[in-house]
């Protein structure tokens, strides 16, 4: 008997390095799909040994594009080592890091919408590979691809304000923040300039969104028939339900709405959490241990954050999920519905940036706090691709002695897994020649969960796409490349 | 009081008239003229002459500037490629032998190391990495002794002591296994302000205070302000 693998390695239009194989039986039939993230990092072990306020600026070197999300919750979780908690850190700091925060979530969202994914809603999967991209986006729609640039730099510039630098800055320390902002520096965000005001922000977020919805009521069918994938949905959820990016209590739902972790304190989460290990992938499979390996995954990020809050604190952003669940229903599983939530998450923190720049705290210098020196701390966050863990234990000399990071895409390892399984064998006899839309139409289900492989920066343009399939000796039998 | 007798010195051909039997790298950063260096800084009174990064030529032979005192017809090299590459080297020597990872250290911005190998355009090392072992020492009441990043300068072992003026810092073991270690005793009474004192003191990020870091935002620490460069 003859067994034969396809390989897609790289995947590309996702940030870090993972590889697709699609195991053939004899008769070449779909046997098994899988993800492969190919790359480790060992930030959890090499944290260890260095001096706990060390943590916050070292840890989000593990990403390029989400690193405020690294920074922020390292900061939450040391902030409990120094012994001070969201009800204790100042006014001030607390907005300041919420004010980062949503300034990240806008510009990662905007680039994995409008650099990574609209490239294939907008001008089609099985569209020309060289002009599938930003710049294939811009010949088409100049406005929209110039919107989203701006949209990006604006997120950007709210992150250089308040964090130091646009990547990696070092605002969060300990117990709070070592920076306000000036009203030199609000009145550019309000004012506009090289970057959109943020009154123009918001009305582009909303143009985008409607935007989105034309081209998602002409392509609905297929849009919904892309990849339904019904799952538990895990995020952090605000007090009253609403939806929440940077604290809450964490809140899972099944995949009929019924809470299967009812806003519980995100510190027990040793107590409903348990990571699996595969031999094939470096990133780990964490599930809830009361619902077992079979039935405890869930899925993260925008559409699980949607579906578990109640409502969005934030008027325009509201108006927007009403829409989306009147289209969709109150628990889609569309994995391409990611994609819209993301749009209206922007908008979210494009109102809440407008909110938190009318507000005097963040001009306060109130930025730290102090309290009793704990041994532990956890810190939970909603990073844009969903639900962050940081956890660190640190010694009485102040070295850190245990680490543990789960990061968002890990929650969706099991569901990316099954998403590429799905749609491979949805589009298994599609695509004979498994050729170039075989390898995106893949592609393009792992794209939607905007997974950040290894946490690392993503070049903009062609990746390097190759094909292999081999028999079950090894033996290369054919090569296909871009 | 008289001011010191000028003498005169060539610098690269040129000449200058500057006070006799002063320091050569005060006396040459008199005349606008910056010398790198990590060991010495304006103000101290004996040199410690163990980074040599202020290296020149005095009279056709090679010698760390902070260890000579300026003498009349002193004919000096100083921003010539050779010696721009020598000193570029011994920086790199010192970034491939300690364990130096700028973006999660604290004293980035702050940093003497770093600041002299940007003013040098260091891009990388031409020396492969060590990657040696070293041990942080947490074991000081107010200091941790990050000795990744010593490079043994000798400024705490030589100039730093408590408020009763006791040393705090020394060196321990012979060559390649030489290493500062921490006084306990002495260690344990120095105030916040003293501890702050001896990282201050430190060129590098070996020396930390307890509890604290990234106080200073991006583009206010030292060396974003006042870049340093070789001036031409």
């Amino acid at each position: 008997m003859t067994k034969k693998k396809i390989i897609i390695d790289p995947v590309s239009r996702v940030e870090g390095h993972g590889r697709v194989t699609i195991h053939l039986n004899d008769k070449d039939e779909l046997d098994d799909a899988k993800l492969h993230i190919v790359e480790f990092r060992g930030f959890e072990k090499f944290v260890q040994g260095r001096p706990y306020w060390e943590a916050p600026v070292l840890v989000q070197r593990l990403c390029g594009i989400c690193p405020v999300s690294h920074h922020l919750c390292a900061a939450k979780a040391i902030d409990q080592v120094v012994g001070v908690n969201d009800e204790t850190i100042t006014p001030s700091a607390a907005k300041l890091r919420r004010l980062m925060h949503y300034g990240q979530v806008l510009q990662s969202h905007a680039l994995h919408y409008f650099y990574l994914a609209a490239p294939d809603l907008l001008l089609g999967m099985n569209s020309e590979v060289e002009t599938r991209n930003i710049i294939g986006l811009a010949q088409m729609n100049q406005d929209l691809a110039k919107k989203g640039i701006l949209l990006r730099k604006f997120g950007q510039e709210i992150i250089r304000a308040t964090a130091g630098k646009k990547i990696h800055g070092i605002s969060a320390v300990p117990g709070g923040v070592h920076k306000s902002l000036s009203t030199d520096e609000i009145d550019s965000f309000k004012r506009g300039g090289d970057i959109p005001s943020i009154n123009e922000v918001i009305s582009w977020c909303t143009e985008v969104l409607d935007h989105y919805k034309t081209y998602h009521r002409k392509n609905q069918s297929e849009i919904l028939s892309f990849d339904q994938l019904e799952s538990n949905y895990l995020s952090l959820i605000g007090k009253n339900g609403e939806l929440e990016l940077y604290h809450g209590n964490l809140r899972c739902i099944s995949a009929t709405g019924k809470k299967v972790l009812d806003d519980m304190n995100y510190l027990k989460y040793l107590d409903v959490y348990q990571e699996d290990v595969k031999e094939w992938s470096y990133m780990k499979f964490p599930f809830l241990k009361h619902l077992g390996r079979e039935n405890g995954w869930v899925r993260v990020g925008p559409l699980a954050r949607l579906n578990t809050c109640e409502y969005i604190d934030s008027p325009l952003a509201q108006k927007e999920l009403e829409d989306f669940r009147s289209h969709n229903g109150r628990f889609p599983h569309g994995t391409l519905l990611y994609h819209w939530a993301r749009l209206i998450e922007i908008l979210h923190c494009a109102e809440k940036i407008q909110l938190l720049l009318d507000d005097p705290d963040v001009t306060k210098d109130d930025l730290m706090a102090k309290g009793n020196r704990e041994s532990e701390g956890i810190g939970f966050l909603e990073a844009p691709r969903g639900t962050l863990i940081h956890h660190y234990k640190v010694a009485p000399d102040d070295q850190i002695t245990k680490c543990n990071l789960i990061v968002s895409t890990t929650h969706n390892n099991i569901a990316m897994n099954k998403s590429v399984t799905q749609r491979a064998h949805h589009i298994w006899s599609k695509h004979k020649e498994r050729g170039e839309e075989f390898l995106n139409e893949i592609e393009v289900a792992i794209r939607a969960y905007d997974p950040c492989l290894s946490c690392a920066t993503h070049a903009i343009g062609q990746m390097p796409l190759k094909i292999e399939i081999r028999n079950n000796e090894n033996d290369l039998i054919r090569t296909i490349e871009r | 009081m008289s001011s010191p007798k000028k003498i005169p010195i060539t610098v690269d051909g040129k000449k200058y008239d500057v006070p006799k039997n002063i320091n050569l790298v005060e006396a040459l950063s008199s005349q606008g003229i910056r010398v790198p260096t990590l060991c010495w800084y304006k103000g101290m009174d004996d040199c410690l002459g163990t980074c040599r990064v202020c290296t020149v030529n005095v009279n056709g032979r090679p010698s760390a500037a902070c260890t000579l005192n300026t003498t009349e017809e002193m004919k000096i090299e100083f921003d010539t490629s050779e010696l721009n590459d020598l000193r570029k080297s011994i920086i790199e020597l010192l970034f491939v032998e300690g364990n130096h990872y700028c973006p999660s250290c604290e004293k980035s911005g702050d940093c003497l190391l770093q600041a002299e190998a940007q003013a040098l355009e260091m891009t990388h090392s031409r020396f492969p990495y060590e990657f040696n072992h070293y041990e942080i020492d947490y074991s000081g009441e107010m200091i941790i002794l990050e000795r990744n990043r010593c490079v043994h300068c000798k400024r705490c072992t030589e100039l730093f002591t408590n408020d009763d003026g006791e040393k705090v810092f020394s060196f321990i073991g012979k060559g390649k296994d030489t290493q500062v270690v921490i006084n306990k005793e002495t260690e344990k009474s120095l105030s916040k302000h003293k501890a702050q004192e001896a990282m201050d003191l430190c060129p590098v990020g070996a020396i930390l205070v307890k509890g604290e870091g990234f106080k200073t935002p991006y583009g206010e620490r030292k060396f974003e302000k006042e870049p340093l460069w070789i001036k031409k």
